[in-house]
């Protein structure tokens, strides 16, 4: 019969394409799991590094530190952008992309210039086309984020801070809101403001050791790479139940297209059937 | 309760441990430290080494690695911010040579300047084909 086998071997594709979406579908609710996890037992450390930062630059109102100063003139921006290492995961990528691109557009159009820091493989790919000058990358992330795979790329950024390379760091990453919905985000981590570190509670102080200078010091730095640790692993959470629905979208679909496929083929051999008895009954009544 | 002291061990990357002690020795940079309950409020960097922990209930001695970090002792609350890797100031400085370099590696193969209009019109069509698939998917 024409065109049956061409449907049958159609059917069967999509057969494969399905088991191979169903499969990715699972893997990514059992990774998602975990990255949220991940998510939430990265807070604690946040936090507390919060509290002290903010009793330890309230506590010694005559030392401010670089990070804590708002510069008058921003004229060079740096920019970290959080994306997944992978596609097939829905419009994750795309959405914050396009919300980095237009604000680096409107930044340009008044007269700042960038350096950029990428986080995953995909922005960096956008950003290489783009142009755009990438002065760090981390890509190839596995699963489970871990502060050493970041340091490097992020010393460079909060040097560039310091040594006034730029006024301003800014990041772009997708906030997990829940399994359905996440939510693209750009949060400004330096100059620190004062508000986002809050007030701390009494107003008692500490002991330093060695001193207040180096003990806050250390400790903001750490504050805005645990900043970046935890938008790094809240991306992750967001990416795999992105990923999650997006298979599982693809799967359903492919359930339709075979069901559909199905029924022309049955279609087409019922009528190939229908055709060849009434060619023989034509030929009898001949006969 | 009177005699303990809660001990809390946090890395940016989990929580490592939690719980009531009598007694806790950390590695204080500036020499080992033992911290008792009502100790006063003290803020201090801490080196790569072992902390000690006496845990409350009388079980067996706590052993945690920390690669530095920084502690943070109230009189009836210690936490130690660990950080979960060892940092130096050169080890931190090569990892950051090292990423740089990968940029400009990068950045040494690639022509011309920012696109936005390519950049664009690469991202609407990506935006296009999500929203055809939606739609498609309606339809069904």
């Amino acid at each position: 019969m024409a065109g049956s086998r061409e449907i049958k071997t159609k059917i069967k594709s999509v057969q494969n394409t399905r088991k191979i979406t169903k499969a990715m579908e699972m893997v990514a609710a059992s990774k998602m799991r975990k990255a949220q996890e991940r998510t939430r037992s990265a807070r604690p450390y946040a936090d507390k590094i919060r509290n002290v930062a903010a009793h330890l630059s309230h506590a010694n109102p005559e030392y401010r530190h670089p990070y804590l100063v708002t510069r008058d003139t921003v004229k060079r921006v740096g920019i970290i952008v959080v994306t997944a290492d992978k596609g097939l995961c829905g419009g994750l990528n795309t959405n914050i992309l396009r919300m980095a691109l237009a604000k680096m557009r409107e930044w340009e159009s008044q007269g700042e210039s960038f350096e950029v820091c990428c986080i995953g493989n995909k922005g960096l790919g956008f950003m290489q086309r783009l142009g755009a000058n990438v002065v760090s990358q981390v890509v190839g992330m596995g699963d489970k984020p871990h502060m050493e795979k970041l340091i490097g790329a992020l010393k460079i950024m909060l040097d560039g801070y310091i040594e006034d390379r730029f006024d301003r760091l800014e990041i772009f990453y997708t906030r997990f809101i829940n399994t359905m919905k996440q939510e693209p985000v750009m949060e400004q981590l330096l100059p620190l403001s004062g508000e986002k570190l809050g007030a701390p509670e009494g107003s008692w102080d500490y002991i330093y050791e060695p001193d207040a200078k180096s003990v806050l010091d250390q400790t903001l730095t750490r504050y805005i790479e645990a900043l970046i640790f935890q938008a790094v692993t809240e991306n992750m959470a967001s990416e795999q139940s992105a990923r999650m629905v997006a298979m599982k979208a693809a799967s359903d679909n492919a359930g339709n297209v075979i069901d559909e496929l199905t029924l022309i083929y049955n279609k087409t051999r019922q009528a190939g059937i229908t055709k060849e008895l009434s060619e023989i009954v034509a030929g009898a009544a001949a006969v | 309760m009177a005699h303990t002291i809660h001990v809390d061990v946090v890395s940016a990357e989990e929580a490592i441990y939690s719980g009531e002690a009598e007694f806790v020795v950390l590695p204080g940079e500036e020499g080992e430290l033992g911290i008792y309950p009502k100790h006063t409020s003290l803020i201090t960097r801490i080196k790569p080494g072992t902390v000690r922990i006496k845990p409350a209930d009388g079980a067996e001695e706590q052993l945690i690695f920390v690669a530095g970090g920084i502690l943070e002792v109230q009189p009836n609350v210690v936490t130690v911010l660990a950080d979960t890797a060892i940092r130096g100031h050169d080890l931190d400085e090569a990892k950051a040579l090292e990423a740089h370099k990968l940029a400009q590696e990068n950045l040494a193969n690639r022509s011309g300047k920012m696109e936005y209009a390519e950049a664009l019109a690469e991202l609407a069509q990506a935006a296009a084909q999500i929203a055809a698939i939606r739609k498609l998917r309606q339809r069904k």
